[in-house]
């Protein structure tokens, strides 16, 4: 039976197995590979030199890059977590089945559409004559500056990660037994003392993942820091599309890529630790 | 009291978020009518000029043809592979298995714009970056997992005696597939096509690194944003929205339909199985 099973498996596994190898894990290879090669002549070139790895981690504007990227995405990963809580909340625990289907189902609509038009869109709103100012001045409040700036890249970041947050901590919040929320209830323990002593914790690696989610979508997101954020301070994404368009230095580029790569795992790691670890 | 009040505090909450989530989509399709160039407000009066200045400009049309012609075939091949990874994920035991599944459901989660380079240094070492092909290739890639995700689920919700009773009735695997799984999974096939479709129509990082001078419809908004104000922009995601929208309607109509035919046909017979069916997590 066992080798029946096994001999029958493989041209089902193959295909998706080859596919996924040669047009996905080969090319991310690949990246690692020709951050050692050199450009020749505007052409790329076999070699075997340490002088990209050199060049880009010695200087100190890849390094303020570096850490404003990451210091954006652990603000979009708050704030986003933050933001979501307390809908994911409303939605799990005090709406009926049917209200919680069909604001699901509106969760899912953005995903329908162009993340690239919506950021045009809110250009709209957070620009100086924008709509946002054009409400704050109806309550004869001065308007802001909005757009390009470390807030406009935020506000990109949430469009782009609020949904799938929020979907995701709903679900989490949904699957918490109701008994043990009752148990706190009888037991006198009090909203507040419930909400973090007994639905935090429950809830925590849907919290976790979510803001895992958020990290990584902005951590790589390139559209929202250009066209809200104003494109400076460059992101790690701003600096590899620069590298590699207008300098066709294709090996640094791979070295910023690879440093990137390398902070999503280890975060990754570092949040599934703390989302599924012994709890206390 | 108290409780109540949190509970509206929650509600009024919740309504805000979902402003902030339809506000731009709501504010593209309003100004994409909006006879002032520039969106801001008050209005200035309706126009349709955008949407005509649009669908007769050839950059946009082309790039329109060519966006159909990806995402049809990547809905297609990613469905099919997503399909094959799914069931074996579902149905084998294998050493490694973890690692397979992990292989394919990872892309999504690489930044696009390092899928992007990796892909455009690696399709043209073998000759194919700015072709058509290097952006059908890796938008497959990146469709593939969506596609394994929703068959999978789809697949969790049967039976495995089902499988079982085919074999002891002497089908091969094969016939099995062909006339007990694939039908059973029929509705999420549907759902994972027109996915995996919205995923290729929609995708404009790796587009834009491997594509050449072969833009996709993203990939023309993308230089539309990097030139100045443009009304444009709203009229082509509105129209954009608005096909998806239908094709995702069309698509839950469909499986809606398969649901309460089978529902009812079931139902008389065998009661536990009319539920089983209709339990279609899938329904977006």
């Amino acid at each position: 039976m066992s080798s029946n099973t096994s001999r029958r498996r493989w041209p089902l596994l193959l295909p998706p197995l080859l596919w996924q190898l040669t047009f996905f894990l080969l090319p991310l290879l690949f990246l690692f590979v020709i951050s050692f090669w050199s450009v020749v002549n505007f052409r790329l070139e076999p070699d075997m030199t340490l002088k990209n790895w050199d060049f880009m981690l010695s200087r100190s504007s890849f390094w303020s890059a570096y850490s404003h990227t990451w210091a954006l995405a652990l603000g979009a990963a708050v704030v986003t977590t933050c933001c979501s809580f307390p809908a994911a909340c409303s939605l799990a625990f005090t709406v009926s089945e049917r209200t919680r289907k069909l604001a699901l189902m509106f969760l899912v609509v953005p995903f329908f559409t162009s993340y690239l038009v919506r950021v045009y869109s809110w250009q709209a709103f957070l620009s100086d004559n924008g709509i946002v100012n054009a409400l704050l001045g109806l309550f004869g409040l001065d308007g802001l500056p909005m757009l390009n700036s470390d807030f406009g890249s935020l506000v990109g970041y949430v469009t782009l990660a609020l949904p799938l947050v929020t979907l995701v901590q709903t679900m989490g919040f949904a699957q918490i037994d109701r008994n043990l929320i009752e148990a706190a209830h009888n037991l006198r323990a009090g909203p507040v003392r419930t909400l973090f002593e007994v639905i935090i914790p429950l809830a925590k690696p849907s919290l976790v993942v979510g803001a895992l989610f958020a990290f990584i979508l902005a951590f790589g997101d390139f559209v929202a820091p250009t066209y809200l954020g104003g494109g400076a301070p460059p992101t790690l994404s701003n600096l590899i599309i620069d590298t590699t368009k207008s300098g066709q230095q294709w090996p640094r580029a791979a070295v910023v890529a690879i440093m990137m790569i390398l902070t999503l795992v280890l975060t990754s790691l570092a949040a599934v630790r703390l989302a599924y670890g012994r709890r206390k | 009291m108290m409780l109540r009040l949190g509970r509206w505090f929650g509600w009024a909450y919740t309504g805000y978020t979902f402003i902030f989530i339809m506000a731009p989509i709501v504010a593209s399709l309003v100004f994409s009518f909006n006879a002032d160039r520039f969106p801001s407000l008050p209005l200035q009066g309706f126009t349709t000029d955008w949407y005509g200045g649009t669908f007769t400009d050839p950059l946009v049309i082309e790039s329109f043809q060519r966006s159909v012609m990806v995402s049809i075939p990547v809905a297609l091949i990613s469905t099919i592979l997503g399909f094959c990874a799914a069931y074996c994920d579902f149905r084998f035991n294998f050493r490694g298995k973890s690692l397979f599944s992990l292989l394919m459901l990872l892309p999504p989660t690489i930044p696009a714009v390092i899928m992007g380079l990796g892909m455009l240094s690696y399709l043209s070492r073998i000759g194919l970056a700015g072709e058509i092909w290097a952006v059908l290739i890796s938008h497959v890639v990146i469709a593939l997992p969506f596609a394994m995700a929703m068959i999978r689920l789809r697949l969790a919700q049967m039976d495995s005696a089902l499988e079982e009773a085919s074999w002891n009735l002497r089908a091969t695997p094969v016939q099995t597939l062909w006339y007990v799984v694939l039908p059973f999974c029929k509705q999420s096939l549907v759902a994972a096509f027109l996915i995996t479709a919205a995923v290729s129509f929609d995708e404009f990082a790796v587009a834009w690194f491997v594509s050449g001078l072969n833009e996709t419809v993203p990939v023309r908004v993308l230089v539309f944003l990097q030139g100045q104000v443009s009304p444009v922009i709203n009229a082509i995601g509105t129209a954009v929205f608005t096909s998806s929208i239908l094709l995702v309607a069309i698509g839950m109509a469909f499986s809606g339909m398969g649901k309460a035919k089978r529902a009812a046909a079931d139902a008389p017979a065998q009661p536990a199985c009319g539920t089983l069916v209709s339990n279609n997590g899938l329904s977006l």
